[in-house]
């Protein structure tokens, strides 16, 4: 149990934004967004949940660098692959939404093209990976490489976007946040929550990953 | 008698418990029951992935074993 509270927490905080998420009193009227702002708590948490999880992985890389453990190998590389799936349920979420918001599927923004490229260079991080052999060798590439990604990706995916002058994304550039909408801080009921619980998820998906990982390699070297 | 009226009150109970219950999926134009479709989906996800993670506990248990 005192293992296990935090995967209990997980289901029951996004059971808890799903139910108040659609039922909740929301700002339903706020220009374009109408309704679909309620997707600040299904939308967003994804993001977040990605930021997490590649910032462990992170610290795991440089826990690589310093004491050449596998197994601190296996858990950079295990977050930033579930890491990549939610930024994938980001961007599919994203683009449908945008679609119904600006009529378009992708448009030339900062914010979108941000996470966009933010993305590519992560998933260059696994060309790099599954094209060296020696497991030693392919280790401190990759903790180099991430060392040296997960900066940029900060810059690209949260600073850039912030910086611009024009953008369309809600929270980006000259755009409303979702904080200067929510006056009566009906969406933060349900943000918060919603954001942790997947934090939680994510974690959670991505230790199981690392486990499978440390399964196979502890095979690999019998 | 007295078992009877019991499990009349019972039945009446249930029933009372069933129209608040239909009173409550269709209310808000039904938006409840999408909720109750997403809550069952995401509770199998999640069963799944607890059975996923008991499994994976297993097999490491029997690989430090061995």
């Amino acid at each position: 149990m005192r293992k296990y509270w935090w995967k209990i927490l997980s289901i029951v905080l996004i059971i808890y934004a799903i139910f108040g998420g659609l039922s909740f009193p929301a700002p339903d009227d706020v220009e374009i967004l109408g309704k679909t702002i309620r997707n600040v708590s299904y939308h967003v948490p994804m993001w977040f949940t990605m930021l997490i999880l590649l910032t462990v992985s992170y610290v795991y890389g440089l826990k690589y660098l310093a004491n050449n453990r596998p197994k601190d190998d296996s858990m950079a590389s295990s977050f930033i692959k579930v890491a990549m799936l939610f930024g994938l349920m980001g961007l599919a979420t994203g683009s449908f939404w945008a679609r119904f918001t600006w009529g378009f599927w992708w448009i030339e923004d900062p914010k979108l093209n941000g996470a966009a490229i933010g993305m590519l260079i992560y998933m260059a991080y696994y060309i790099l990976r599954n094209s060296i052999e020696d497991e030693i060798q392919r280790g401190k590439f990759s903790a180099v490489y991430n060392v040296f990604a997960f900066p940029i990706f900060i810059v690209l995916i949260v600073i850039y976007p912030s910086m611009a002058d024009v953008s369309n994304h809600p929270g980006a550039g000259d755009s409303a946040a979702f904080s200067s909408l929510d006056l009566d801080n009906d969406l933060r009921k349900v943000f918060y929550l919603a954001t942790i619980g997947w934090i939680l998820l994510g974690v959670w998906v991505a230790t199981l990953k690392y486990r499978l990982t440390e399964i196979k390699r502890k095979d690999e070297e019998i | 008698m007295r078992k009877y009226s019991l499990i009349l009150m019972f039945v009446s109970l249930f029933a009372m418990a069933d129209s608040a219950v239909n009173d409550f999926f269709y209310s808000s134009g039904k938006i409840y029951v999408v909720i109750a479709v997403l809550v069952i989906i995401f509770s199998l996800l999640a069963y799944y992935l607890v059975r996923l993670d008991k499994k994976i506990t297993q097999v490491e248990k029997d690989r430090n074993e061995a």
